[in-house]
């Protein structure tokens, strides 16, 4: 399954190196690849002449932590790399750096903590990695600053075709991108692997101003609080109903055309769809549509409970459904059936 | 079978309180092998004897650590198949957040803790500590089928990795007090080493973090002459006075206060003097929450002593120790049982 192998590597915003060669590794007996300057992984399938010119997009990394002290008792003090819950991340453990030096976020013992400090949450300025050196120097034979630190999750499968583990924002695009470079096309295809999404959508754009596309869709994993505690209207996607699609929120407006475009597909298909009915959050096309003198552009997602903790939740029949949808997507474009 | 590798083994054999059957039977296997007989008594404490080399009546002495973990239980099948739960044993509900759970259900079933995600929340609830209540677990089935594999009352687990750090340091959990179970055999295989007079009775205790209960009964059964509760102690970490804590690495913890006899306080330090063996001190000014508590108050009262491991982030699913304080912790044990005889038991009386 590419998904687990790509869940469970490491690829921190700014250190997406390990999931690259993952998908490197499976991609390029099948596609043209490049690597451009910021690590975008750019990967060309089709005729170079043909029209449209499509663009594909999912990012690689995924938030994390950044190693930003040693204190001289050996822990590590760390700062966010993208959006994390500061609630998520007492007893959590983690890997720092290239050498995954295993490490654990602790909390104090509920003991001996005073009422009061009990009700307040944790910052992420008091916590810390324990990997168990005990001085600075002991630290700094393994680890140094600027280390990335991650998530470490196994990847499982549980439920109702369900599976739990970290970063399926946006591992589960990877795996869909990759799965559509297995077929061939007679117009151009550039699936791009963007880094840097979670901390400003910084790899997208430079990616599309190389490719010049005539028209994207983002391929992304979206929140879903079809759970307790949320209000149906709060809920933005609902588990197990197939592909959402957005119609607008905090970065961008999606091309209408395309929007309808989807939605008619999967009727017609019989694959489940949905609109993403939020408006907050964003994802690369919030740069990928700006780009140039502007790109029709569009966005697909897979919904994930718990987004952005070390413990999220797809359906993978979502996925397969996206997968779907993007193959549809890309036949009808072949066979003139869609025009913008 | 070495420490570490006993130690990573019975943290995954589930055991919230009251449903210690699985490490119970798992920690009896493997002791069995350095004692002369195994039983469990009607509360579920499996009880381990190490038969004396001394003229009967021999001495007993019971040396205690717990069987049961902190977990939760099953409260409600809520809408969609969402479970809510209830803690067993002290949790800071900080640290459940986004954790992975196995429901104990009619199949052991994985599972996700969540709440209300961060982007609903108002700017004065993200401030707030989520309470237990507003929390649930997500199995990844709907109403119908949740309802066909899980009932109320089904304990759950949580999961943890076991992680091995720098140097010994071992991360992961439940070490509170699996840790202790370790001691226990490591001591027990100690003893076929050392020559004693005493009967040796090594009891994983039940439900010791819902106050203490299983030490109840299986100290009355034994009726031991001294116990010793072994169990976990505050590790120093920041934000810890270090008044009350103790160094990871830096040997057991042999307490100190009126839960504990002076003399066998007196004399662990001794040997541990005597045999070099790190050592530290734990003030402890009431009755400790360990087993040490139930087992001085025991029928006409039994002379105690607590030796404490050293264990950072207690209570959370990254409890961190580090490994020698375990061996150390059981060679001290050792030690001292070894010159427990009737003299030494007269030495205890108060005059």
């Amino acid at each position: 399954m590419v998904l687990k192998g790509l869940s469970e590597a490491a690829g921190v915003a700014g250190d997406e190196k390990d999931v690259r060669n993952l998908i490197l590794d499976r991609i390029c007996d099948l596609a043209r690849t490049e690597i451009d300057a910021l690590g975008n992984l750019i990967a060309f399938k089709g005729k170079g002449t043909g029209k449209p010119r499509v663009m594909l997009a999912a990012h690689m990394d995924e938030v994390g932590l950044i190693l930003s002290r040693v204190e001289r008792n050996g822990l590590l003090r760390f700062k966010k790399v993208g959006g994390i819950d500061d609630r998520i991340l007492p007893s959590q453990p983690v890997r720092v750096g290239p050498g995954k030096v295993p490490g654990v976020i602790g909390a104090g013992p509920v003991h001996l903590q005073k009422p009061e400090a009990q009700r307040a949450v944790f910052k992420t300025e008091d916590l810390y990695v324990d990997i168990g050196a005990r001085t600075r120097e002991e630290a700094e034979q393994v680890i140094k600053l600027g280390d990335y630190i991650s998530f470490v999750t196994a990847y499982q499968e549980f439920g109702d075709g369900l599976a739990r583990g970290k970063a399926f924002d946006d591992r589960v695009g990877c795996t869909a991108l990759m799965e559509i470079l297995e077929k061939d096309y007679d117009f151009p295809v550039y699936a791009v692997f963007t880094v840097q999404e979670e901390v400003g959508l910084r790899g997208a754009g430079t990616a599309a101003f190389r490719i010049n596309p005539d028209l994207a869709l983002v391929v992304e994993a979206t929140t879903c609080a079809d759970t307790p505690e949320t209000e149906e209207h709060g809920e933005a996607t609902r588990l197990g109903q197939g592909p959402a699609v957005s119609l607008m929120d905090a970065t961008s407006i999606a091309d209408r055309r395309i929007v309808r475009h989807l939605v008619e597909l999967a009727d017609k298909n019989g694959i489940p769809i949905q609109y993403r009915r939020a408006t907050a959050g964003g994802n690369d096309s919030g740069r990928i549509h700006l780009t140039r003198t502007g790109v029709p552009t569009a966005s697909l997602s897979v919904p994930c409970r718990y987004l952005h903790s070390p413990v999220c939740v797809i359906s993978l029949r979502d996925l397969e459904y996206t997968i779907q949808l993007l193959g549809l997507f890309l036949d009808s474009i072949q066979k003139g059936g869609f025009r913008l | 079978m070495e420490a570490v590798e006993l130690l990573e083994r019975l943290s995954t054999e589930w055991g919230i309180s009251g449903y210690e059957n699985r490490v119970a039977a798992f920690w009896e296997k493997t002791i069995t092998t350095v004692v002369d007989e195994v039983r469990r008594d009607r509360l579920g404490n499996a009880i381990a004897l190490k038969k004396g080399a001394g003229e009967e009546p021999r001495p007993k002495v019971m040396v205690a650590a717990h069987l049961d973990e902190i977990g939760l239980m099953v409260t409600k099948v809520d809408k969609g198949g969402f479970l809510r739960f209830t803690t067993v044993g002290g949790f800071d509900p900080r640290v459940l957040l986004a954790k992975e759970v196995t429901v104990l259900g009619k199949k052991p079933l994985p599972g996700v803790i969540g709440a209300k995600p961060p982007h609903l929340l108002s700017a004065g609830e993200r401030k707030e500590v989520v309470k237990v209540e507003k929390m649930f677990i997500d199995i990844g089935y709907g109403e119908t089928r949740a309802r066909e594999l899980v009932s109320v009352g089904d304990p759950v687990v949580l999961k943890r990795r076991f992680e091995r750090l720098q140097g010994k340091t071992v991360a992961g959990g439940p070490f509170d007090d699996r840790a202790g179970l370790v001691v226990l055999y490591e001591t027990a295989r100690e003893l076929e080493r050392v020559r004693h007079e005493a009967d040796v009775y090594f009891v994983g205790t039940v439900q010791e973090e819902v106050g203490v209960r299983g030490s109840v009964v299986s100290t009355y059964g034994i009726e031991p002459d001294i116990g010793i509760a072994v169990d976990v102690g505050f590790g120093d970490m920041p934000g810890t006075s270090e008044e009350d804590t103790i160094e990871l690495g830096k040997g057991p913890a042999v307490a100190l206060g009126p839960n504990i006899h002076p003399n066998l306080h007196r004399d662990l330090v001794e040997v541990a003097k005597s045999r070099h063996i790190p050592y530290q001190l734990e003030i402890a000014p009431g009755p400790t929450g360990t087993d040490a508590r139930a087992i001085q108050i025991s029928r006409t009262g039994i002379a105690t002593a607590l030796v404490s491991i050293p264990l950072r982030y207690m209570h959370t699913t990254v409890e961190t120790l580090v490994t020698s304080d375990l061996v150390n912790t059981a060679y001290l044990l050792a030690s001292f049982i070894g010159q427990v005889d009737k003299k030494y038991l007269e030495g205890l009386k108060w005059s």
